[in-house]
């Protein structure tokens, strides 16, 4: 009887390490073929940027290399050389620099602080505002196409990278208001207490307090506006041409307005060198991405 | 001269009525304690003092100055929070000379006060780490440390045990009560622990929806609750109120509790009011430790009541009675040993008795 069930239990504990084992080898086997599917059109836009136009007419998307040409890079960052009709990304790379440096800045900072209003310094009516705000990040930017392209007008600074800083600033302010007041929410407002009281003003505390301790959702909202401005066409192209235009402008005008033979070499280079700084970006700081996610409360 | 005064004192938060006309006086080195439920405007009261928040009506005098409308960090206090609010990105020494650097006082005059507090409170060795590497008792000290080395008029604490496990918080307890002792500055202090607030105060202001019940010592506290609020808040398990009736005849008053025909002679109480007693509806109060299983005062009365149930806690049991279906708590040694559902006889000690109006709840 006693061995009996010693067996039954033996033959119950291999049962359940099969049934874990090729579930994990399930587990691997599907996670493994989903980092391929994403994968794949990388290694065919390298490989292809890398191929000369003979090449890329003979072999299959996935052939390899016959060796590693990089005069389509070259050519996508440098141009050929002659005059007029040359387009070519290297200008707009810095246009989209100076876009969104500035963008990033002004969005995130304006919304620590509105965060940091409408967690620490309550009034009648905040939930109100918020909720105005959270609208913001609901409504198709196509809506507001037109009366943004009136008030650049308005303001003269339609078709400049200015102008562009300003729409991508106003229109990360509900992104970056969101996370900062769901950061701000979890941070003990007796911190803010304890500061007026050893005489701490508004922006004292703001400085000195609350942003010292804000890095991980610093980190998190850089990275989502980076992402977004840098990603940008509808207000690129919308807002802006010929050389006020950002990198994802200029990169559709390449790729759309070459005359003769389509160089597929060359646009892949184009595609990739508009993607290498947001992909940068997520490289160095995408742990501390996930992390400013899923933090919670400042133990203090 | 009282060091805080406030008058009249109203806070609304919209159409809720936080804190209702509180009068209140503390005077030089006393240590008052608020102390009652969730919810009892407590922790506003503590806030309006500190300046934090707005009044309604009414006004807080500190030292005589009318202080109703001046900046927190301009009324001579300083606070200390629940969840010790510690600057998380300043290391401690940085936490405690902030307030000082705020006030712009000279930079040896800061020293000078930051080498006194930390050695007083042995925190000196903390002074580089940061909040974080720090105990809850360490993290405690040094929000301690920051409101001492501003040298206030008057200590706000709010809770400041109540994140600290129970070990702990005794022994901060016993620090705070020494500190007190040693710098004799005046303190107001928040808490919902009745132990904490026996323990620390001189005075204890018993505080229930925004109004306060009982401001006194912490010995009238207990024996002479001004109403049954007061009485069934402070003592564990509560003081027990029998409902009945009061009987006066030939000068003699006796009380009867309901469904019971047995007259508890009372002629020893000291009434507040001693006219129209006779078949006033009262509350007859008596703690759970005043009631004993052996006669020990000539003037103990003796009673037969049935044992419904016992609870063992170590040094002490709690023994429910029957009293004409109300029931009678009380704490015995756990070396008596009572049967259950059997009578037993009990001697209540008719000096520490309470007796309350039973429509107003106010002692008479």
């Amino acid at each position: 009887m006693q061995d009996k069930l010693q067996a039954s239990y033996k033959q119950l504990e291999m049962k359940s390490k099969y049934t874990n084992m090729f579930l994990r080898w399930f587990l691997y086997f599907a996670l493994i073929l989903f980092a391929l599917y994403f994968i794949f059109p990388l290694y065919v836009m390298v490989v292809t940027s890398l191929k000369t136009m003979e090449e890329i007419r003979q072999g299959t998307l996935l052939t390899w290399p016959s060796g590693f040409n990089f005069n389509s890079w070259a050519v996508a960052w440098g141009g050929r050389g002659y005059g007029a009709g040359d387009t070519f990304l290297r200008p707009y790379f810095w246009n989209s620099f100076k876009m969104v440096v500035p963008a990033v800045f002004f969005s995130t900072f304006i919304g620590a602080m509105t965060g940091y209003v409408l967690t620490k310094w309550r009034f009648k009516g905040d939930q109100w505002v918020f909720l105005f705000l959270l609208f913001g990040c609901f409504i198709p930017f196509q809506a507001i196409l037109l009366p943004m392209a009136r008030t650049l007008g308005v303001l003269g600074i339609s078709n400049s990278i200015i102008g562009l800083v300003l729409v991508h600033t106003v229109y990360g302010i509900p992104f970056t208001t969101l996370f900062f007041r769901n950061y701000y929410i979890s941070v003990p407002t007796e911190l803010v207490k304890a500061a007026r009281i050893d005489g701490a003003g508004f922006f004292k505390i703001f400085f000195k307090i609350l942003l010292p301790i804000s890095a991980p959702i610093i980190v998190v909202t850089v990275i989502w506006q980076f992402t977004q401005i840098w990603n940008d066409f509808l207000f690129g192209s919308t807002f802006s041409f010929g050389k006020a235009a950002p990198i994802q402008v200029a990169l559709n005008n390449m790729v759309l307005s070459s005359t003769s033979v389509k160089e597929y070499n060359v646009d892949m280079a184009s595609a990739i060198i508009a993607g290498i700084p947001t992909l940068i970006v997520y490289v160095l700081a995408g742990k501390y991405f996930i992390r400013g996610l899923t933090s919670g409360a400042v133990k203090g | 001269m009282k060091t805080l005064r406030i008058e009249e004192l109203s806070k609304n938060f919209g159409s809720t009525e936080v804190l209702r006309k509180i009068n209140l006086e503390i005077d030089e080195g006393n240590f008052l304690v608020l102390l009652g439920p969730s919810g009892c405007g407590k922790s506003t009261l503590l806030n309006i003092i500190a300046g934090l928040e707005t009044i309604n009506e009414g006004n807080v005098h500190i030292d005589d100055y009318n202080v109703s409308k001046v900046e927190p960090k301009d009324r001579n206090i300083a606070m200390v929070f629940q969840s010790y609010a510690l600057y998380p990105s300043m290391n401690v020494r940085e936490n405690m000379i902030f307030g000082l650097k705020q006030a712009k006082v000279s930079k040896e005059k800061i020293e000078e006060q930051l080498e006194k507090v930390s050695r007083f409170l042995q925190v000196d060795a903390l002074l580089e780490r940061k909040p974080s590497q720090l105990s809850g008792g360490q993290r405690q000290r040094v929000a301690i440390g920051r409101a001492l080395v501003r040298e206030p008029r008057i200590f706000l604490f709010d809770e400041p045990l109540s994140n600290l496990d129970a070990k702990l918080r005794v022994e901060m307890r016993r620090e705070i009560k020494k500190l007190h002792q040693q710098l004799k500055t005046t303190v107001v202090y928040v808490t919902h622990d009745q132990t904490e607030a026996m323990s620390l105060g001189t005075n204890i202001a018993i505080m229930n929806h925004g109004v306060i019940q009982q401001n006194d010592t912490p010995e009238n506290i207990y024996n002479k609750p001004s109403n049954t609020f007061v009485a069934d808040f402070i003592g564990s398990p509560s003081m027990n109120l029998i409902k009945g009736n009061l009987k006066e005849s030939s000068n003699k008053i006796s009380f009867i509790a309901n469904g019971s025909n047995v007259e508890i002679p009372i002629n020893g109480y000291n009434f507040n009011e001693k006219s129209n007693l006779n078949n006033k509806e009262v509350f007859f109060g008596i703690r759970p430790e005043h009631i004993f299983f052996k006669k020990s005062n000539e003037s103990d009365f003796e009673i037969t009541l049935k044992a419904d149930l016992s609870e063992y806690i170590g040094h002490e049991q709690i023994m429910t009675f029957d009293y004409e279906n109300q029931e009678v708590l009380a704490k015995f040694p756990s070396t008596i040993k009572i049967e259950l559902a059997k009578n037993t006889n009990l001697f209540f000690d008719l000096t520490q008795i309470s007796l309350f109006d039973a429509k107003t709840e106010e002692r008479i």
